[in-house]
């Protein structure tokens, strides 16, 4: 008789081909959801320009910064989070559960698919707003760190929201709540709150991508404050991942 | 004229023969429903061995799903060990799937696909490598006929077409043991045939296939062995010849009335089932050759339509098996 040996898929293969499997539905699921984002977002940004547009520098970096990222919030986390619910609702976690891969590599997948297919809309709403507000390009190349770890502390806030919950509803309900919320934290300057709101704020790991952004797109970027809340919003991603991942398990022996 | 049925027809069925390999066994396997007040699965032994394939027979809500959740880790039983060539693997999927591909009742993971990614996807996941998936890929589409509509998205397929592409993904790696629910549900003659020459060519090379399947007819020329399931428990398992067998001589008598016939149902023994005007029973050979013979040189003749004498088939035992519990 042959031993069972743990011999999993390699991580980076089950990645790429969880990735490739789900770009059909992100295309087809998500195309119209991605121009409703880009939409919403530039709209907001307009709107915001026509009432404040004379404000500091910071606060302008603020707004752009939020709208830019709310994007990614709107694919990788309220989509996402829909997706992964209906899969669970319909039993198709039985088909990953019986593949020999590791079931954070499965859900890490599934958020690069979503985040990726959030780039067209980051881009251009970044790109309308930093024309929008007159702020710097100098050092818009952070915006690509920081769409990639929101895309991770999205994608596994997402994968979190659509897999823990027992009913497709309460995930759709978080999916939402996490949009709102984003929205909010992105799109308020902080200046204006009060300083133990603006302390709760700042100290919100979904604002960490958001306030290093901002700060890049001033023209005296905190270097040492970008790359901590970097840091931190990577670090926060992968505890949301390896709890969407033990989500993940226990949805499969439900 | 009253017909006996047995209807314990249980075999010691958690080893396999002595010098046989098992491809997977499960030993004692239970699990209840959740906010339900009896078990789904009631301490169900098997064994299936290398080159076999193996069946489970039952109604619905007999259990069979959830056996089958169970032989490949997804569900964790309240009780019982399933090992799988050797080694246990109760409730852990990850660690089974080395060695087990598992065809869900749905392919709802793989709608969004095309039937090319699917199996390919499929392929990869199970370790192959890019080139190797893709060759693999293509051999299965041609086997199963499925090359026309390889890039065709599965949710545009019709439920057949899908089933057929299901079965594909479940042969893509090429793993020693197929565990398969309702595999050819919903196909056409043509698939179904295709199917069952595609399971026979795996159990020539050695795969062992445990499946689900509601055609009993089919499943009569295709399984080695066969799993009764009623109400989550075991009632029969064995061949299906020797199943047949225990029903010793017990044959099927069918008759078809023009009009109502001048005797009744009771006057045929067994358990006669009636569908407008066509009975239905089991009885032993003699008994059915003595009451063929009244009914024919008697009263009843001139109302009598059509009449058949058949063998007993897995049909009768699954019916047998059913109504086991009132029986015994």
């Amino acid at each position: 008789m042959t031993s069972t040996s743990r011999s999993f898929t390699p991580v980076t293969a089950t990645i790429a081909t969880v990735h490739t499997a789900q770009l059909g539905r992100a295309r087809a699921g998500g195309g119209a959801v991605v121009i409703v984002a880009t939409l919403q977002s530039l709209a907001i940004l307009a709107l915001l320009r026509g009432i404040g547009g004379t404000a500091g520098q910071e606060a302008r970096a603020a707004v752009v910064s939020g709208a830019t990222l709310t994007v990614v919030a709107f694919i990788a986390w309220n989509l996402l989070a829909q997706r992964l619910a209906a899969l669970k609702a319909g039993g198709g976690l039985d088909y990953y559960g019986t593949l020999p891969v590791r079931p954070a590599a499965v859900v890490l997948g599934f958020c690069t698919c979503y985040a990726t297919f959030a780039v067209p809309g980051v881009v251009l709403t970044a790109a309308a707003g930093i024309a929008l507000f007159g702020l710097p390009v100098t050092h818009l190349w952070v915006l690509v760190p920081a769409a990639l770890s929101s895309a991770v502390a999205f994608g596994g806030l997402g994968a979190l929201s659509g897999l823990a919950p027992t009913r497709p509803e309460t995930a759709a309900l978080a999916g939402q709540l996490g949009l709102t919320a984003v929205m909010f934290v992105g799109l308020i300057p902080p200046g204006p709150l009060p300083d133990w709101l603006a302390a709760v704020r700042a100290a919100m790991p979904l604002a960490y991508d958001i306030d290093a952004l901002a700060s890049a797109l001033t023209p005296h970027p905190d270097w040492t404050g970008i790359t901590l809340r970097l840091t931190g919003s990577a670090a926060f991603g992968a505890c949301c991942l390896a709890v969407a991942a033990r989500s993940y398990r226990t949805a499969l022996n439900h | 004229m009253v017909a006996s049925v047995p209807t314990e027809i249980t075999t010691d069925p958690a080893e396999p023969a002595p010098g046989v390999a098992a491809a997977c066994a499960a030993h004692g396997l239970t699990r209840g429903y959740r906010n339900a007040g009896r078990l789904a699965v009631d301490g169900v032994s098997f064994s299936a061995r290398h080159g076999e394939v193996f069946g489970v027979l039952g109604r619905n809500g007999a259990g069979k799903t959830t056996l089958l959740r169970m032989l490949v880790g997804l569900l964790r039983p309240a009780g019982g060990t399933v090992r799988i060539r050797g080694a246990e693997v109760t409730g852990q999927a990850a660690r089974a799937a080395a060695h087990v591909a598992y065809l869900p009742q749905s392919e709802s993971a793989l709608t969004d696909m095309s039937v090319r990614t699917a199996v390919e996807a499929t392929a990869r996941l199970r370790g192959l490598s890019r080139a190797h998936a893709r060759r693999q890929s293509g051999a299965l589409l041609a086997e199963l006929g499925l090359e026309d509509l390889a890039d065709a998205r599965m949710e545009r397929l019709s439920g057949g077409q899908r089933r057929l592409a299901g079965v594909a993904t479940a042969l893509a790696g090429q793993r020693p043991l197929l565990v398969l629910d309702e595999p050819t549900t919903g196909l056409d003659l043509d698939s179904r045939r295709t199917v069952w020459r595609a399971l026979d060519r795996r159990r020539a090379d050695g795969t062992a296939i445990v499946l689900v399947t509601h055609n009993v007819l089919e499943a009569e020329s295709v399984l080695d062995r066969v799993l009764v399931l009623h109400q989550g428990r075991t009632v029969a398992c064995d061949t299906p010849a020797r199943l047949k067998e225990r029903f010793g001589g017990l044959v099927r008598l069918q008759l078809s009335w023009r009009h109502t016939p001048p005797l009744t149902p009771a006057d045929l023994g067994g358990d006669v089932r009636d569908h407008e005007n066509r009975w239905s029973v089991r009885l032993p050979v003699e008994d059915a050759r003595r009451t063929l013979t009244e009914i024919l040189s008697g009263p009843a003749y001139t109302a009598l339509d059509d009449f058949s004498l058949t063998p007993p088939s897995l049909e009768d035992v699954l019916l047998s098996c059913d109504t086991g519990e009132e029986a015994r």
